[in-house]
């Protein structure tokens, strides 16, 4: 009703009718939400393939917009995964302007347009619409290493393996590179980082015994931690996850970092100001829903909804600390 | 063991509540169109159908997703074999002696092996499925790299003699398969490759379907039209009746290809468990190990049934192969179970290893809607052939604008991208040419489907071991698999030479 009501509009019948529905009972919703509300299905467009985290948390806030009807439109996920992230950006970066087009991303919204200028990728660019969450990361062994407890002992048993300690992670300059980095010379250790295709794939090698040691989000080995294959022996968070309690912060071993990834609802550049206000909205009422909170607790995510401004000042602050880290590994220059 | 059938009797009970046998009859005969539909296959239909089953329990969505994907993979043998198209790169193998088949007038023995071998194929793993699950998750996680390479090796030395007699012809159509499968960015480096100039389409990749709907879909309407023109006009896509008695001989002719069924069966359910191959290597494989044991392997890409049983016999069995890394590893073992798991996160289920002990209601009800599936799959099926046979009657006038279209909707739907679209037409009218010049394109298209499984698994290997191949050959599984794979690569090179040496012999 509302839907055909606003396709009317469209139509340039606008004002006759919006006069006219005035007496009726959807009238009050149409004034609240003032204007602007989507027309056509909304492409929601997500920077990795089918299966994988991004993806399943897409499909999962698809789920949650239909459910509660939240909107009057379906949101269509779309993947594009190619060059970490590299055509789902320059792909937004074409839909300038429309308003029917938003995408899910990761931190290689930072990386992938700073390895890859000739891109002409600016996020600035783009329509700061939610922070949803911010995942977590954890240092992960097999349970049948009974001789690693603790990050000391992780230490001791990595350094003596040299460039023959293995672990795994999702790709070359991830964020699970970075992290391998960090420990590489945190701790003077030679860990080789072989990249795997996807966190699923990673947490299973690790499950396995086919790698040595991983920095999976604790979504991803959820199923193995609970079953008793695999271990977590500290986190990259401020403070332990619920989860693991007995799994120490690298803060409290006096390593002071800290690293999360970002999952956030990104516009089209030139979104108009009314647009913006609407999925604004929108995923606000996401974030707040009992669905989504219950995920993040069960998933270990962490964050607080942050959306406009604040979301484009946290943009700018985290691609500052990534040009650092990918400058210190040698992955691009100055 | 006495255990497994009262939790399975369980499972049956429900199965078989009212609203989840719908949701199977409804499943599978949705997967039906969706997997005929060139380009759609199980993966998109599992895709777009994933946000409705937020409306049923979660042990009912997952029965109406696993019979839509069985579903799906009954009917990606109807395109290949009646437009020699094929609905999936499972459905590929398919198309080698299927589409021969239907172009000699027997498109009506083509569905009917298809459909029987899905159904043994599929039982037979459900079976095994049922009583053998945890101990093969157990060799499903121990399988690292390594073992990831040595198969797909093997898949490729399964396929040597595919290409007919030409083998330098072979090794250049490789050869193209390999180079287009290197396109996109390359996981291990990190970097874009042969993506010229930052053409963003090339970005993700050749998608195997954008080389095989173009050689063989747009390919083969261009091959029809020069017919169509040769016979003045009368040429059709395939000529075939439906009688009873021809089904019945149809039927008689399958039992004789039982050996090859029980082969496709096994070998595409336990490729189909291990992570990250799926069902593709597992009907290839099937359908080269069904060509090498063959005692008129000639036959074979000129009509043979066996070559219709291999492939589909072993893709069905490995659909339900996959669902097992899927459910205890929470690793998908096929695009499509990639989904299914996304699916399982919405309903707030965890897959691993502790699924069948925690939420041993869903398990069991899944795996008892799998025979149920099983069973109204192959009714639906058979039941519909003499549709399809009608469909094809159509003058090829007609039918090959709708063809064409089926093509371009194939081409776009899995990226929505105009880029795959024109890529898919030059890869039609490149590979008419191919064909005209004798080019075998089946291995090409193995090529594209295997490159990008085995090139990660043997660089990744090779970096764990720092360079020394050694790493394939003193590990427990990937050893005979390795083993094997050379084994059967130097045969056809062996061959001739012993028969060399025997004449000399002889002449002496």
């Amino acid at each position: 009703m509302i839907q055909t009501k606003h396709q009317l509009c469209g139509l340039g019948l606008a004002l006759g009718l919006g006069v006219a529905a005035a007496g009726l009972p959807q009238a009050a919703f149409a004034q609240a939400t003032m204007a602007w509300e989507p027309k056509k299905p909304v492409q929601f467009v997500v920077m990795a393939g089918k299966g994988g985290g991004a993806d399943k948390a897409v499909r999962f806030m698809q789920s949650i917009i239909a459910k509660n009807k939240l909107a009057p439109v379906p949101f269509t996920p779309i993947n594009k995964p190619g060059g970490s992230g590299a055509e789902a950006l320059v792909y937004l970066k074409g839909k300038k302007g429309d308003p029917h087009t938003i995408m899910f991303t990761l931190n290689s919204f930072y990386t992938t347009p700073l390895r890859q200028p000739a891109l002409g990728v600016n996020i600035e660019d783009f329509t700061p619409i939610a922070r949803m969450a911010e995942d977590t990361f954890c240092l992960w062994v097999n349970s049948d290493r009974k001789d690693i407890n603790n990050v000391d002992d992780f230490v001791k048993a990595a350094k003596a393996k040299g460039n023959g300690w293995i672990m795994a992670g999702t790709g070359k300059a991830s964020e699970d590179n970075l992290l391998t980095d960090f420990l590489n010379s945190a701790y003077g250790l030679k860990m080789k980082y072989v990249p795997y295709k996807g966190g699923g794939k990673v947490a299973k090698e690790l499950a396995g015994n086919n790698a040595d040691s991983t920095v999976n989000n604790p979504s991803e080995q959820l199923g193995f931690y609970e079953a008793g294959k695999t271990k977590p022996l500290a986190c990259f968070t401020p403070e332990r996850i619920d989860l693991f309690k007995d799994a120490p912060t690298f803060k409290e071993l006096g390593k002071d970092f800290v690293y999360f990834m970002q999952r956030t609802v990104v516009g089209a550049p030139g979104m108009s100001k009314d647009a913006e206000a609407y999925y604004q909205g929108l995923f606000q009422k996401v974030f707040d829903s009992t669905e989504w909170q219950g995920y993040m607790k069960k998933k270990a995510l962490q964050g607080k909804a942050l959306s406009g401004d604040a979301l484009m000042t946290y943009w700018k602050k985290e691609r500052a600390v990534h040009k650092q880290m990918l400058m210190k590994m040698g992955a691009i220059k100055g | 063991m006495g255990e497994i059938l009262t939790l399975l009797w369980g499972g049956f009970l429900i199965a078989f509540e009212p609203l989840n046998l719908m949701l199977i009859i409804f499943g599978c005969t949705v997967g039906l169109f969706i997997g005929a539909m060139p380009g759609l296959g199980s993966v998109n239909g599992v895709a777009i159908l994933l946000p409705l089953t937020f409306l049923v329990p979660p042990t009912g969505a997952i029965i109406f997703l696993a019979a839509l994907y069985y579903g799906a993979m009954y009917g990606g043998a109807i395109s290949s074999i009646m437009l020699g198209i094929p609905g999936a790169s499972t459905a590929v193998a398919t198309t080698f002696d299927g589409r021969p088949l239907a172009k000699l007038g027997m498109a009506d023995k083509a569905l009917t092996a298809a459909a029987v071998a899905s159904f043994v194929g599929g039982t037979i793993s459900v079976v095994l499925f049922t009583f053998f699950a945890p101990p093969l998750a157990n060799v499903a996680l121990r399988f690292g790299a390594p073992e990831e390479f040595a198969l797909m090796l093997l898949a490729f030395a399964t396929f040597v003699g595919l290409g007919g007699d030409d083998i330098a012809k072979t090794i250049f159509s490789i050869a193209i398969g390999l180079v287009l499968s290197a396109v996109g960015l390359d996981i291990i480096s990190g970097e874009p490759r042969l993506v010229f100039g930052d053409i963003p389409g090339f970005m993700r990749g050749i998608n195997f379907l954008v080389l095989a709907i173009g050689i063989y879909g747009i390919g083969e309407m261009l091959w029809t039209v020069e017919e169509n023109h040769k016979a003045g006009g009368k040429s059709m896509m395939s000529e075939a009746v439906v009688t009873v008695e021809r089904t019945l001989n149809n039927l008689k002719e399958l039992l004789g290809t039982w050996k090859t069924m029980l082969m496709g069966s096994f070998l595409g359910y336990f490729v189909g468990i291990l992570p990250a191959a799926g069902a593709t290597p597992g009907s290839l494989m099937s359908y080269g190990i069904a060509k090498q044991i063959s005692r008129d392997p000639d036959k074979f890409g000129k009509g043979a049934v066996e070559g219709v049983v291999a492939p589909e016999a072993a893709n069905n069995a490995a659909s339900t192969g996959s669902m097992l890394p899927m459910l205890t590893l929470g690793i998908p073992g096929s695009p499509t179970t990639a989904i299914l798991l996304g699916g399982m996160v919405i309903w707030g289920l965890e897959p691993g290893p502790l699924l069948f002990t925690q939420n041993a209601d869903f398990v069991w009800g899944l795996i008892a809607s799998l025979y149920a599936a099983n069973l109204f799959a192959v009714i639906i099926n058979v039941a519909f052939i003499p549709v399809f046979i009608w469909v094809l009657k159509m003058p090829f006038t007609l039918l090959a604008p709708i063809i064409f279209l089926l093509c371009l909707i194939g081409g776009y739907a899995p990226t929505q991208s105009l880029h795959d679209v024109w890529l898919m037409i030059l890869f039609g009218v490149v590979g008419y040419f191919l064909r005209k010049l004798d080019y075998p394109l089946a291995p090409a298209v193995l090529a594209i489907v295997l490159g990008p499984l085995a090139e990660p698994a043997l660089r990744q290997s090779l970096l764990i071991s720092n360079g020394s191949f050694e790493i394939f050959f003193t590990r427990v599984y990937s050893a005979p698999i390795m083993i094997a794979a050379l084994i059967l690569l130097a045969l056809p090179l062996l061959k001739p030479l012993m028969g060399h040496l025997r004449r000399k012999k002889s002449k002496a």
